[in-house]
């Protein structure tokens, strides 16, 4: 085989099994653990190394690291339940569609810069492709299929009424997201997230200019404007798209129960659970491509000198991952802490506030870029 | 060229491969119980449910969904001009003013939309 091939898979295997599925693990533990921090409570803390099992006389408690393994394990064991009322196909291919887009974003989400392993060049990304952020968002728009067909499917009408909620959600933020990356777009020329983030790691990130070579140009300060008003824009479409707290009227439990997955038990609703959370963690991943210099080590540009070292792709690689886990921290922080926006307000604050913010901001920055040199 | 998209294939198969083990996993694993008329019915809050499965719902998601079209359009409109901006502007100055005069035109019937209250939500 190519050696091509050889280091994709690879490079799937880490990304997919490696990283994003432990993370996704972590962070339903770490949600809890940070709610029960934030309201003042313990949160799991007795799953550990059940040490009994071996003979031993205490179980280690571990800080209930090992909860997400057991709650797996009760995923996979609890009655797989298809209602007969279902539309069956569709109710099997939803969780599906769900998790699937979420997994496949990651292809794009660069990780590091390009190294050299056994002689062989090796771009830190899974497909290197010339339409970043197009596919992320042909992709991305996938997700609200596997809501709508859950809702659909489940013939009953909290399901329904979630799922219509969401998709209406999240297409109306789809629009000021896409809106919101045009500037970064003009700004960097391409639509390569690998050559945005090795541009950013060279010349300062798009939120701080003077983290490369330098102290970073007139033009780059000036543009801080506009490339904070599209952060906070997509940031919040990010949540949006995810269904997070202040958005996540789909599931709200006060009135629609679970929203599109009520009717879904076992292994069907762990899925759409972690299709959520692996959105959340590529989300982050792509917010910290676009704006905050991706795999970039702050104020150390180490794309040149990471040619001929492989050790320094290791260390973008953690540097990526820190960045990803403080967003990750960031996202659950936002849920424990706001209150939960009502559908007109959510309507109004996508198509009228974000929308024309988004549609002036663009102008703004092309005329920065025509005027400031 | 199609090399590129390669990795994305390989990516498609492990997360279908992987979704789809672990809907078989639990089939296999996962104990089934007596099937029951009552343990079939939709969840209502435990009530018996009452109409269809499907209620009726606002003309207004159909009209979001047609403005989407409309505006996600114009976005994507946008995404070929934005990368060639920086390098075409220093010569071409009239790829903003074409630009500007096409979100003129989209923004005229956005106000429209907006105007007709198609948009609101309050009531």
């Amino acid at each position: 085989m190519e050696p091509f091939i050889i280091a994709s898979i690879i490079k799937i295997f880490v990304m997919t099994l490696l990283v994003v599925l432990p993370l996704v693990a972590l962070s339903s533990l770490a949600e809890r653990k940070v709610s029960a921090f934030i309201q003042d409570r313990v949160g799991p803390n007795r799953v550990g190394i059940p040490a009994t099992i071996f003979g031993a006389k205490k179980d280690i408690p571990f800080l209930g690291l090992i909860q997400p393994l057991a709650d797996g394990l009760k995923f996979i064991l609890k009655e797989d339940l298809t209602p007969g009322h279902v539309r069956k196909f569709f109710f099997i291919l939803a969780p599906v569609l769900t998790m699937v887009p979420a997994m496949l974003t990651v292809a794009v989400v660069p990780f590091g810069s390009t190294i050299n392993i056994l002689g062989e060049e090796v771009k830190m990304v899974i497909a290197d492709l010339n339409v970043g952020p197009l596919y992320t968002f042909a992709i991305t728009s996938l997700g609200v299929y596997g809501i709508v067909l859950a809702g659909y499917a489940s013939n009953s009408k909290y399901p329904f009424l979630g799922a219509v909620r969401s998709s209406s959600q999240m297409i109306s933020y789809e629009i000021s997201m896409g809106l919101s990356v045009v500037p970064v777009l003009m700004v960097y020329g391409e639509l390569n997230l690998s050559r945005i983030a090795l541009e950013q790691d060279t010349n300062g990130w798009a939120l701080l200019p003077f983290s490369g070579h330098g102290w970073g140009t007139l033009q780059q300060w000036v543009l801080l404007v506009p490339m904070f008003i599209s952060f906070i824009i997509f940031t919040v479409a990010i949540f949006a798209e995810t269904n997070r707290m202040p958005f996540d009227l789909p599931e709200c439990e006060t009135e629609l129960v679970g929203g599109y997955h009520t009717e879904y038990s076992s292994m069907k609703f762990a899925m759409f659970f972690m299709g959520e959370y692996a959105a959340m963690i590529i989300g982050s991943g792509l917010i910290i491509t676009l704006f905050l210099g991706g795999w970039s080590i702050p104020f150390i540009p180490t794309a040149e000198f990471a040619k001929d070292h492989w050790w320094v792709g290791l260390l973008q690689f953690g540097c990526f991952l820190t960045k990803v886990i403080a967003f990750i921290f960031v996202f659950m922080w936002v849920r424990w802490t706001l209150p939960r926006f009502r559908f007109d307000q959510l309507m109004k604050l996508g198509w009228v506030f974000f929308f024309e913010l988004a549609l002036v901001n663009v102008f703004l920055t092309a005329l920065i870029l025509m005027w400031v040199k | 060229m199609l090399s590129e998209y390669l990795p994305v294939l390989i990516q498609m198969i492990t997360a279908t491969g992987l979704a789809a083990s672990m809907l078989i996993l639990s089939v296999v694993l996962g104990k089934s119980g007596n099937q029951s008329d009552i343990k079939n019915s939709p969840y209502e809050c435990g009530m018996l449910p009452i109409g269809e499965g499907q209620p009726r719902f606002s003309v207004k998601f159909y009209m979001v969904a047609m403005l989407f079209v409309l505006f996600d359009i114009e976005v994507v409109f946008m995404y070929p001009w934005a990368v060639v901006f920086r390098d075409m502007i220093v010569t071409h100055t009239i790829m903003f003013w074409s630009m500007l005069s096409f979100a003129g035109i989209l923004l005229v019937a956005y106000l429209y939309a907006l105007k007709k209250g198609a948009l609101n939500w309050k009531e």
